[in-house]
């Protein structure tokens, strides 16, 4: 018995420290990238061009006064747009990737099979060749320059639909779901207030994925916004990238880059606590 | 796909709930309780549909129809469209298909086993509460920052970090492990190496953060009766984690499959659209974003499809071999559904 | 790797972006996309105006003397005619600024006349694009230009956006190309920093190539890498890249790929890129590369900055083997316009007029090098328009000899995507991963991909 015991302490302390060695290689990958973009934020443009540096430059408050002052990058509506677009593309792809998953995890129905294998298929369709014939569409629908297209179509998200899906069948008993039926409560209602705070990791895993992705991307809000002042983060990232030679200045790019990450990291915090603290099953016993 | 009539049959299981079982297994009330829940069904997935047929139905309907045609452009002038039949396949599989496909599986495999192995015992730890690691929370926050960077932003770094005469190669000439600087992106397994690195970076942590998800959705009570047996911690990771985020795994390991097989972005902007050197990191939607360049729908669209069989045959083979898996530990699954649900319940 | 959102719409800002895009072969068969009819009135309120960043916008509020008032954003220019310019700019990082052109011009007849594009900017690479097609004007006969407004322009500006004799398009700049070296290393090599005799020992690509010898003897590279000397090679070809359907590798392009080769084998060179790290710090203050092809905006701005402090009047410029160009930005006027009399003002006032086009170049926060030859030669000989960096230098007299000398008569609608995918296939042979033969193979395949009415590609003996 204490042999087992002490064996175990051993054990133990063997994955203690294997776990400190691992988590600080990889705390160390992950934060080194932050720090370079961070120095390079404050670097002169010159500098940058010529290649790495670990030490931080003089060009802190330059870069960030050049960024604010350009009048072609008009950041704040640039963080107002991309917090919306962003928002509505998170929350509407999490609550209706979770309805539909839930519609056919939970009834039974002619058609939830070959419905189930059609959602499948476009998960697995590539969707590069449709982005001009999806240009090409929202035009006729006369939503070019305007959010919709890019807060809409994120209502069918086949990939978050799968992860809430698998996410019911291993962690949603249906018990529960009868047991609401029984207290007299109608099929919605079950939804939003039985089945959704069981999912609220699940919900929050893919609202950080669907905001962050939603967040960085560049191609379909590129070809959809034309207006200066409807441009997303992303879009004036690169229009600094385009800028002609006089100037072009990666001192601005990088900066605005950091401070279009620093939004996220807060959603990120924000959201993260609901995965990390997690809500069992045992807390929605009642 | 039968995966979900299985689960619900196995939620039937739970001896209190006759009511259930009522619905599932007598046919009468089965008839009458399936017409007012069924109504459900369609309505809850029908804003997904619907969005779907607005947005997404006709430009994917077009990838497939214009796959028989010729059609592209020339400078401005629209070549076609027409009908050329199986044409662009023929033209396809003359073309170096085979060896891209190779790529793209090369490229995935290689970001893929670091990334799910290091993501599993992450999410082990992390939801280990008899694993005491200071910080735990600082870890899981770090963890998936990498992916906050945009994938552009993120090149620009490792291009300065691995470039000729980066910090990476002068520490590797100034600590003599090299004796001249290894040109990274101009070697075939260097650039791969990148490519894996920098895929890796990017999602373990989302991967960690999926199955950190899953893992907490497990019942904690058979966690606690585990430890109440004397598990450690291996038996508990394989006889209780392990089957019990199942779904969430085959989920983990099919999305990633989709998401290798269609990789583009890292490989794209490292190696500047060329896939470099000598084609070797070419992947397969990069090869179509070329087709791209020239609006060229018909060969797009062709590659598309085959792209997309490929895809699904891969798909449909790793649900089923992971599902016949699980079918050959039945017992254990029912025994932990049952606590499960007994303990919901109570 | 579940990146199953961001498929499709990855944001790639990565370093300089693959541009290809078909350009009109006219000899392929084609059911040719409707370009809207050329009815060119002159009673629009609103002129749109399309660009990828905002330099021309900048040139336009700066310079153009009938612009009344700019609005706080910029996002509207007031004419004094009671014209308003609307701005439209779109990056063109990852293409999307063609992309969005394209889509625009195609549905340019269905759209309000306040709506339609009426003017929009193109650079060389594509620009023959757009001007091998109904979608833009002929300066001349639809505008009202005439030959004698153009007549101080450069010969190469006008060749680059001319089709059959038909001139589509006008620009304010030139951008004629120069050899930049470094004093102190011509001193070391060739016992000599003056630019007549450092041009006289680099006059042509056999005296370059000896001088590149002595300077590895020395310790020096000649070039920094393997993109540094093409645009001087493929500048000077002998014939268009494509005939009809076919490719011609042109003599001189074999030329660049023999002496790149050669160079990198021996060491003449440091096996960058254009615009990487290596390549820029190439230029800095521990720099040991003799010099580097740069033309007018690049000496001034993107080498002084490389260079540093402690480059000033260690360069000087001087013309090297053969004249050439690189970069330039055009304006071409849309089909469907309902402005063309502002087109027209505009067109001549910024492009024409050689006062205006000449403070542009004696402004010091633009020293853009004008298409003006008059204006251009006023300066050349102006004693006092000296460059402190280049030592005192004109280095506007030397621009202005070598521009009238560039022949942009070999242009072809191909010439971006060959160029491009020649330089991308060529590198790894230059890198040593395949043989010639390969990269020549690897070249064709790219080539056929990326034009598909391109049948065959013929490469000389």
């Amino acid at each position: 018995m204490n042999k087992r015991k002490q064996r175990e302490i051993t054990e133990a302390k063997i994955r203690t420290v294997a776990a400190y060695i691992l988590l600080s290689v990889l705390t160390f990958l992950c934060l080194f990238f932050f720090y370079i973009l961070l120095i390079n934020s404050t670097r002169e443009h010159v500098d940058i061009q010529k290649g790495f540096s670990a030490i931080p430059g003089a060009a802190l408050l330059k870069n960030l006064v050049n960024v604010a002052n350009d009048a072609n990058v008009p950041i704040f509506n640039g963080i107002t747009n991309s917090l919306i677009v962003s928002s509505f593309a998170a929350v509407l792809s999490c609550y209706f990737s979770a309805l539909t998953a839930y519609g056919l995890y939970a009834y039974d129905f002619k058609l939830k099979k070959p419905a189930f294998i059609f959602i499948m298929l476009i998960l697995v369709m590539p969707t590069q060749v449709s982005a001009l014939g999806f240009l090409r569409l929202i035009t006729k629908m006369n939503m070019e320059d305007t959010f919709f297209p890019l807060i809409l179509p994120s209502i069918a998200a086949p990939s978050v639909f799968y992860f809430m899906y698998s996410y019911m069948q291993s962690s949603l008993p249906m018990s529960l779901v009868e047991a609401s039926r029984i207290d007299g409560a109608n099929e919605f209602r079950t939804f939003n207030s039985i089945v959704l705070p069981i999912m609220k990791p699940a919900m929050a895993v893919q609202a950080i994925f669907a905001f962050v992705s939603s967040w960085n991307n560049y191609f379909i809000p590129a070809l959809v916004l034309s207006t200066q002042k409807k441009k997303t983060l992303p879009i004036l990232i690169a229009s600094l990238r385009s800028a002609d030679f006089l100037k072009f200045d990666m001192g601005k790019v990088y900066m605005l880059i950091t401070i279009a990450i620093v939004p996220i990291i807060f959603v990120y915090i924000l959201l993260s606590k609901f995965i990390v603290e997690g809500v069992t099953l045992g807390g929605v016993k009642e | 796909m039968t995966k979900g009539y299985e689960e619900i049959g196995v939620a039937s299981s739970t001896p209190k709930k006759e009511f259930w079982r009522e619905i599932m297994t007598s046919k009468e009330t089965a008839k009458r309780k399936k017409v007012s829940y069924s109504k459900w069904g369609y309505i809850f997935i029908l804003p997904f549909f619907l969005t779907f047929a607005i947005f997404q139905l006709i430009p994917l309907g077009s990838t497939i129809y214009y796959s028989f045609f010729e059609y592209y452009r020339s400078g401005l002038k629209e070549i076609g469209p027409t009908f050329v039949g199986l044409e662009n396949y023929k033209t396809l599989f003359e073309t170096d298909l085979p060896k891209y496909m190779g790529n793209t599986f090369i490229l995935w495999i290689l970001g893929f086993l670091p990334q799910i192995t290091v993501s599993l015992i992450l999410a082990a730890w992390f939801t280990d509460a008899r694993l005491r690691i200071k910080g735990k929370q600082f870890f899981k926050v770090v963890i998936y920052m990498p992916n906050l960077i945009m994938a552009s932003a993120f090149s620009m770094l490792f291009f300065a970090l691995f470039s000729d005469i980066g910090p990476v190669n002068s520490f590797l000439v100034d600590s003599g492990i090299l004796s001249k600087p290894y040109r990274f992106l101009s070697e075939v397994w260097g650039t791969r190496g990148l490519i894996a690195s920098m895929n890796f970076l990017m999602w373990f942590g989302n991967t960690t953060i999926i199955l950190m998800a899953a893992v907490m959705g497990i019942n904690p009570s058979l966690f606690e009766a585990a430890e109440l047996d004397g598990c450690n911690h291996k038996q508990t990771f394989f006889h209780i984690t392990l089957p019990n985020i199942k779904p969430i795994l085959v989920y983990v390991f099919i999305t990633s499959m989709i998401g290798g097989l269609q990789m583009f972005d890292v490989p794209q902007i490292l190696t500047d659209g060329t896939g470099g050197p000598d084609r070797t990191s070419m992947t397969m939607i990069m090869y179509l974003n070329k087709h791209l360049f020239s609006r060229n729908y018909g060969m797009a669209g062709a590659l598309s499809v085959v792209l997309f069989i490929v895809c699904a045959i891969l798909c449909l083979f790793v649900y089923f071999s992971m599902n016949s898996e699980e079918n050959s530990a039945p017992k254990k699954k029912r025994i932990d559904r049952d606590v499960l649900n007994t303990k919901a319940e109570s | 790797m579940k990146k199953l959102m961001m498929i499709g719409s990855a944001l790639f800002l990565g370093a300089t972006m693959v541009g290809l895009v078909g350009c009109g072969g006219s000899s392929t068969p084609s059911s040719e996309s409707k370009a809207p009819a050329a009815d060119i009135s002159s009673d629009g309120k609103v002129l749109n105006i399309w660009c990828w960043n905002e330099e021309f916008r900048s040139r336009f509020n700066d310079f153009y003397p009938e612009v009344e008032s700019v609005a706080s954003d910029k996002a509207t220019t007031t004419l004094k005619n009671g014209t308003v310019v609307k701005w439209t700019i779109n990056e063109n990082v990852n293409n999307n600024y063609q992309n969005k052109l394209d889509e625009a011009l195609m549905a340019q007849d269905k759209a309000a006349a306040d709506d339609k594009i009426d003017m929009f900017l193109v650079e060389a690479d594509y620009a023959l694009k757009y001007v091998d097609s109904d979608f833009t004007l002929d300066v001349k006969n639809d505008i009202g230009l005439t030959s004698d407004d153009l007549a101080d322009q450069y010969q190469y500006t006008k060749d680059i956006v001319s089709i059959d004799g038909v001139q589509k398009g006008t620009t304010w700049q030139a951008t004629p190309g120069l050899f930049a070296y470094r004093r102190s290393i011509a001193k070391d090599v060739l016992g000599t920093d003056d630019p007549d005799k450092v041009q006289e020992a680099l006059s042509d690509w056999d005296k370059f190539d000896e001088v590149a010898e002595k300077a590895h003897e020395k310790g020096y590279k000649m070039l920094s890498g393997f993109d540094d000397s093409y645009r001087t090679f493929s500048n000077n070809v002998s014939a268009p890249w494509v005939t009809g359907t076919t490719v011609n590798v042109d003599k001189n392009i074999m030329r660049w790929i023999e002496q790149t080769k050669n160079y990198t084998d021996k060491g003449y060179n440091n096996k960058t890129s254009l615009w990487d790290d290596g390549w820029a710090s190439d230029q800095g203050a521990d720099g040991k590369v003799f010099g580097f092809f740069y033309s007018t905006w690049g000496i001034n701005f993107t080498l002084l900055g490389n260079a540093g402090e402690k480059g000033f009047g260690d360069w000087a410029v001087c013309y090297g083997p053969a004249p050439y160009y690189w970069g330039g930005t055009w304006l071409c006027a849309a089909a469907g316009t309902d402005n063309a009399a502002d087109i027209k003002d505009i067109m001549k006032q910024l492009t024409c007029n050689h006062e205006i086009m000449e403070s542009m170049t004696r402004n010091q926060e633009i020293q853009d090098y004008t298409n003006t030859i008059s204006g251009m030669e006023a300066i050349a000989a102006d004693s006092s328009f000296g460059s402190e960096f280049l030592g005192g230098q004109n280095h506007v007299a030397l621009f202005s000899n070598t521009a009238k000398q560039i022949d942009m008569s070999n242009i072809s609608p191909y010439d971006q995507g060959c160029n491009e995918l020649i330089q991308r296939a060529m590198k790894d042979y230059f890198n040593g991963n395949v043989d010639l033969d390969t990269a020549k193979q690897n070249f064709e395949t790219s080539i056929k991909e990326s034009y598909p009415e391109i049948t065959e590609v013929v490469w000389p003996e």
